[in-house]
């Protein structure tokens, strides 16, 4: 809502503060003052000059004009270029000295062969318009020497205010008056007071809906259609950010900014019969003033007149009943609402409008009669009308008193108001008060959002100031600090930024062809209905296409060593949609609650990683993603097995499952070739992708880790090389041979793999260390072999490994 | 066999002038060695089993027990010289080639293997877990909801019902299809309701997270982006308890001495409603006085915009089935990459969503 300053103070003729000033006392009361405007401050020295005389100067390209004009205090002489005045018109003349727009500074200068002392200036050069034919003739009652600015209300500012749902009053010069005059305690003139006289005879209404509970319905006859807008008018709706059109419409304007009651004019030669507000009938249509023919909805509210609709009420009128430039004959409305239908109306037919925008937000339904009757002297006044019959349909339910303990406010804020403070409060804002304790609150026409206490304790404690409510930390019960899980996911994210993986937060949103490139179906993933962008349209069942585009990212900006990682949710499949939504006036069952529940898609957690280019002196390869998941795992004291896999967007090849009790929880791979050319990412890439949620729960589930016994006997390590076939996974070997070397094994690691003519084709040589330890003595060289020699048994069996040197 | 006529002046390596030139040349020797191989070849010169006092030594025994008192004692403080001289030598040229081996071994110290990548946790994410670490210290529990969301949470529970002008506030991301009930969270209030229904009370909880709006990506809004929102309901609490959180949140986040401001405003789930300020923490407010010098962060306002906040509304408690009459409480919610721009002098919200490794790496610190 942008609101003229000088419009305000029309309203609170009290006012002197300056327009900083009333900004902060509004920002203090709850309405956001975003930004203000300023216009005619930056010309000065302009006045009212009479022109005395006129010579034409000859022998120039184009005509020139030497003139003596007088502004009072002394004559000055000027040479000008413009030819639309003549000896005795009044103008507005820039002395030497002035300032016009853009900081241009007139002095006296020689020209043309004479002297110039001064400038006749135009609309633009004023900067009233963006361009103008000649200079500005101003009207001959005009009093000479006087400001230019001044006289013609050039000079003004403009408060441009965000209007929260709530104060649906403040979307009018009135309302926001209101608050300024409460704010600086000064009497506010309420436009909205004026009387209206008693309506009869007028045109037939009737309101079968509970939609609209008050309609005002005024005509107005022998209306001039050439009359134009004064100019303090159109200057008041452009400074209010409207667009002047025609005398009816800015005049329907002009009450709504100043009043916030939307009027709306009909051609009433185009009405045929009685105006009926009801809610439309399957298959009507209606052009609307935007040229849209329209299908409407059965819950559309309508104005309809013998023949059928002729506006969608409070949203837009229609086109066949506009008022044109022949209109004589107008039949004004000035009605009141239901703000649901209002808003649901306008969001269906997607037509945000001033007058919708207000009646969504509740207009003051006692104004309707006022409204149309200052509507209707202006037309008089300005447009040549007389006045005609009105009718005044008035079916609304008055409101009750709201019950308010006078100590509820200052129970809220944490002071104590005393009695008269809290009526005074109450009192500024319009409440009609009665009743010792409770309070009985009756509020005021124009604030329909004020529907019980808790309102009324806002309006209480914002008009005191929320910076006079004391500062006072509370104590909470002793918590119980993070959850295991919450620890847990705190574990995890360090595990993998220490295996050098970097964090990235992507957005969730996918298209089916990245899933379709990943070879990931992409029924699993939910739709969205409006999504940001046509082909983004799904949410993302797996962190992968989100980490890829981020390596893309970091490559195309030429970084090659690439190492990201993201743990965040993923969303697959659908829920059943819950048939019975709770209410909000009582707790919600736990079956309603359960079902709204089972409505949502499953949301797991997982971690995902991608890893290019070099790492450690090598290119990356598969073992760095499956490492980065046991770190992970291992950091939550799991222990993940690996196993061969063979899934999409993985090389057949090189592909592993990560398991965890037998439960696969993860995957990793080098990304399959064709995948690494269709995205064009750098070759050998690889990815892992791992539920962090089912690792979470695992962790918590297995509790504190055990203690190991730590034995201070001395240890005996041996070492043994198994040759096996290529295609045996080295952590099988290696599990087998943990599991089978006894009790005594404390340690097993793998620390040389060997392939070459000495092992033979197809086979490869493993070599680990094996460290053995007994808790109570020191070992046995007999005791030592004896358990390798079972652990390389077993081996051989399960694997076909043989001892190398055996 | 002691020898009872022997004179031990006669025996020349026990002659007091002998000892005494022996002595003095193996002293000169010894310190005369410039390596310890040099005094290793002094040592067994003056101080071997050919050496002069050892012969000498070796003598006394022929003696007369009379006279053998006086000569071992001469003998034994030529050896004791000897040895210390030997000693002191010793040490000083171990010293010395310490000294040298330590200089020779030295290495170039920047020179770095290079094999252990750096890693590193988004800022996102170390803030979230910084904002829980100040609440937890409270008592307050870290509460958490799922990012699609019933619209009963959402707006319905929140005082939002289906055509409340509220909901315009905030573009809403709805799932397929059209009266799914779903929506990508727009706030994370919900998980204020989901808090109340599921822990009981009195309730004090934070829950950051991730929120999405249908809005355009650029340098100042993201479609997706953080918040934090915290819930305190209990008995008797009051917009007083709401400053001082919000206060003690403030400083313990940018400094002492650090305050808020409160601006009416509105927000369907709480009544009474409030913008929240921070008093800028570079500027600390002083880039508002007329001539100051302009502050980067605040645009010389001397407050920065941080959330909303406000009582919690008794038609949010009485949805949850919490009795307003008893129970009363506060609710705040700031955006995580506002705090986080201003905090670190970003100026493109892009650069915390893109996954530009250089970005995170330079912000992954945890303090």
């Amino acid at each position: 809502m942008r609101v003229p300053l000088s419009w305000l103070r029309s309203l609170v003729p009290g006012l002197t503060a300056g327009v900083e000033q009333v900004a902060e006392a509004l920002v203090r009361a709850g309405l956001e003052v975003e930004l203000v405007h300023r216009y005619g401050h930056d010309v000065e020295g302009v006045v009212v000059g009479r022109v005395l005389d006129v010579e034409e100067l000859t022998g120039h390209k184009k005509r020139i004009r030497y003139c003596h004009v007088d502004v009072g205090a002394r004559v000055h002489e000027v040479v000008c270029g413009a030819i639309n005045f003549v000896p005795g018109d009044l103008v507005p003349f820039a002395r030497p000295g002035a300032l016009l727009p853009g900081g241009f500074r007139i002095a006296a200068r020689q020209t043309y062969g004479r002297v110039s002392d001064g400038m006749i200036c135009s609309e633009a050069e004023l900067g009233l318009a963006d361009d103008s034919a000649g200079i500005l003739v101003l009207p001959p009652d005009s009093p000479v020497g006087t400001d230019v600015v001044e006289l013609l209300g050039l000079r003004d500012e403009v408060l441009d205010i965000a209007v929260t749902p709530d104060r649906g009053y403040a979307l009018s010069v009135r309302g926001v008056a209101r608050e300024v005059a409460t704010a600086f305690d000064l009497p506010l003139h309420d436009p909205g007071l004026l009387a209206a006289p008693t309506t009869s005879g007028g045109h037939t209404v009737t309101l079968p809906d509970p939609g609209c509970d008050r309609y005002v319905a005024r005509t107005v006859e022998g209306l001039d259609p050439s009359a134009p807008s004064p100019a303090w008018l159109t200057r008041r709706l452009t400074l209010a950010g409207m667009r002047p059109i025609s005398l009816a419409v800015d005049v329907t304007n002009h009450v709504m900014l100043e009043l916030g009651q939307p009027l709306h004019a009909f051609d009433l030669d185009a009405l045929q019969g009685s105006v009926v507000v009801r809610r439309a009938v399957a298959g009507e249509r209606l052009t609307t003033l935007d040229g849209q023919d329209r299908a409407l909805d059965p819950d559309d509210l309508l104005i309809t007149d013998d023949r059928g609709p002729i506006a969608l009420a409070g949203v837009m009128g229609g086109a066949e009943t506009e008022v044109s430039a022949a209109t004589t004959r107008v039949l004004l409305e000035s009605a009141h609402f239901a703000p649901s239908s209002i808003t649901r109306t306008a969001r269906r037919h997607r037509l945000p409008s001033e007058a919708s925008k207000r009646f969504e937000r509740g207009v003051d339904p006692d104004l309707a009669a006022a409204a149309a009757e200052a509507a209707v002297r202006l037309l008089v006044e300005l447009g040549g009308a007389t006045s005609g019959p009105g009718t005044d349909v008035d079916q609304r339910v008055p409101r009750g008193p709201i019950a308010l303990p006078v100590a509820h406010p200052g129970r809220v804020a944490g002071v104590e108001y005393p009695r008269e403070t809290v009526v005074r409060r109450l009192e500024q804002v319009g409440c009609v008060i009665a009743g010792e304790e409770p309070l009985q609150v009756t509020p005021p026409s124009w604030r329909p959002d004020l529907t019980g206490p808790a309102e009324l304790v806002e309006e209480v404690i914002r008009l005191e100031g929320y910076d006079t409510v004391p500062v006072v930390l509370p104590v909470a019960p002793a918590g119980r600090g993070l959850t295991p899980a919450q620890r847990l996911r705190r574990t995890a994210g360090r595990a993998l930024a220490a295996s050098g993986l970097v964090e990235v937060v992507t957005p969730p949103f996918v298209s089916p062809h990245a899933l379709e490139v990943l070879g990931q179906g992409h029924h699993e993933a939910p739709a969205l209905q409006n999504p940001l962008s046509e082909e983004e349209g799904l949410l993302r069942p797996s962190l992968l296409p989100g980490l890829l585009q981020a390596l893309q990212r970091n490559v195309g900006r030429g970084l090659h060593d690439v190492a990201l990682y993201e743990a965040g949710s993923v969303f697959r499949g659908r829920g059943s949609p819950a048939a019975d939504v709770p209410g909000t006036d009582v707790r919600p069952t736990a079956d309603q609650l359960a079902a709204l529940d089972a409505a949502l898609p499953l949301q797991p957690r997982l971690a995902g990683l991608v890893l290019a280019g070099r790492r450690r002196g090598r290119p990356v390869e598969v073992g760095d993603a499956v490492e980065a998941l046991l770190a992970l795992a291992g950091s939550m004291g799991l222990e993940l097995t690996v196993a061969t896999g063979d899934v999409a967007p993985y090389h057949p090849g090189r592909c592993a499952r990560l398991l965890l009790d037998g439960t696969e929880v993860g995957t990793a791979g080098e990304l399959h070739p064709r995948v690494v050319a269709s995205l064009d990412l750098p070759p050998r890439a690889v990815a892992a992708e791992v539920d962090l949620d089912a690792l979470v729960t695992a962790a918590v589930a297995a509790g504190p880790a055990r203690a190991p016994h730590v034995s201070p006997y001395p240890p005996s390590s041996v070492d043994v090389a198994l040759v096996v076939a290529e295609q045996v996974l080295a952590a099988d070997v290696q599990r087998t041979l943990a599991r089978s070397a006894g009790e005594l094994l404390e340690h097993l690691a793998l620390f040389d793999v060997f392939t070459g003519p000495q092992v033979g084709p197809g086979r490869k040589s493993l070599a680990y260390t094996l460290r053995f330890r007994a808790p109570d003595r020191t070992l046995t060289d007999a005791e030592v072999l004896a358990a390798r020699d079972g652990a390389v048994a077993a081996a051989a069996q399960e694997h076909g490994a043989v001892l190398r040197g055996a | 066999m002691p020898t009872p006529d022997y004179d031990p002046k006669q025996v020349a390596l026990l002659d007091p002038s002998e000892l005494e030139a022996a002595r003095d040349a193996g002293l000169a020797a010894l310190g005369a060695a410039a390596t310890l191989d040099e005094l290793a070849l002094a040592k067994t010169a003056h101080l071997g089993d050919r050496a002069h006092v050892s012969l000498a030594n070796r003598e006394i025994a022929a003696l007369p027990p009379a006279a053998k008192g006086d000569a071992g004692k001469r003998v034994n403080a030529v050896r004791r010289a000897l040895q210390e001289a030997f000693d002191a030598r010793r040490e000083a040229l171990e010293l010395e080639r310490d000294a040298r081996v330590l200089v020779e071994e030295r290495l170039d110290v920047s020179l770095l293997p290079g094999l252990v990548p750096a890693g590193a946790r988004h800022p996102l994410t170390t803030l979230q877990e910084r904002i829980a670490d100040v609440f937890v210290s409270m008592g307050w529990e870290v509460a958490e909801g799922p990012e699609v969301e019933h619209e009963w949470f959402n707006f319905d529970a929140l005082n939002m019902p289906a055509d409340h002008p509220a909901r315009e506030m905030q573009d809403t991301l709805w799932l397929a299809p059209e009266g799914s009930g779903l929506v990508m969270r727009t706030q994370t209030s919900p998980v204020q309701i989901r808090s109340l229904l599921e822990r009981g009370l009195p309730c004090y909880v934070v829950a950051p997270g991730r929120v999405f709006r249908n809005d355009a990506l650029d340098a100042t809004h993201s479609p997706v982006f953080g918040q934090v929102e915290g819930l305190c309901v209990d008995e008797g609490i009051t917009m007083a308890h709401l400053r001082g959180t919000l206060d003690h949140f403030a400083q313990a986040m940018f400094g002492e001495g650090l305050r808020t401001r409160l601006r009416p405003s509105y927000f369907p789930f709480t009544e009474p409603s409030a913008e929240l300020d921070l008093q800028c923490f570079r500027c600390r407010g002083a880039s508002a006085e007329p001539g100051a010098e302009a502050c980067r962060v605040c645009s010389s306002e001397g407050w920065i915009e941080w959330g909303g906040c406000g009582m919690v509304n008794p038609a949010v408690l009485r949805a949850c089935g919490v009795d307003p009459d008893r129970w009363s409480g506060f609710a705040f919610g700031m955006g995580l990459d506002r705090t986080l721009m201003f905090r670190h002098d970003i100026t493109d919200i892009r650069d915390l969503y893109e996954g530009d490794q250089r970005f995170t790496l330079a912000l992954g610190t945890e303090a």
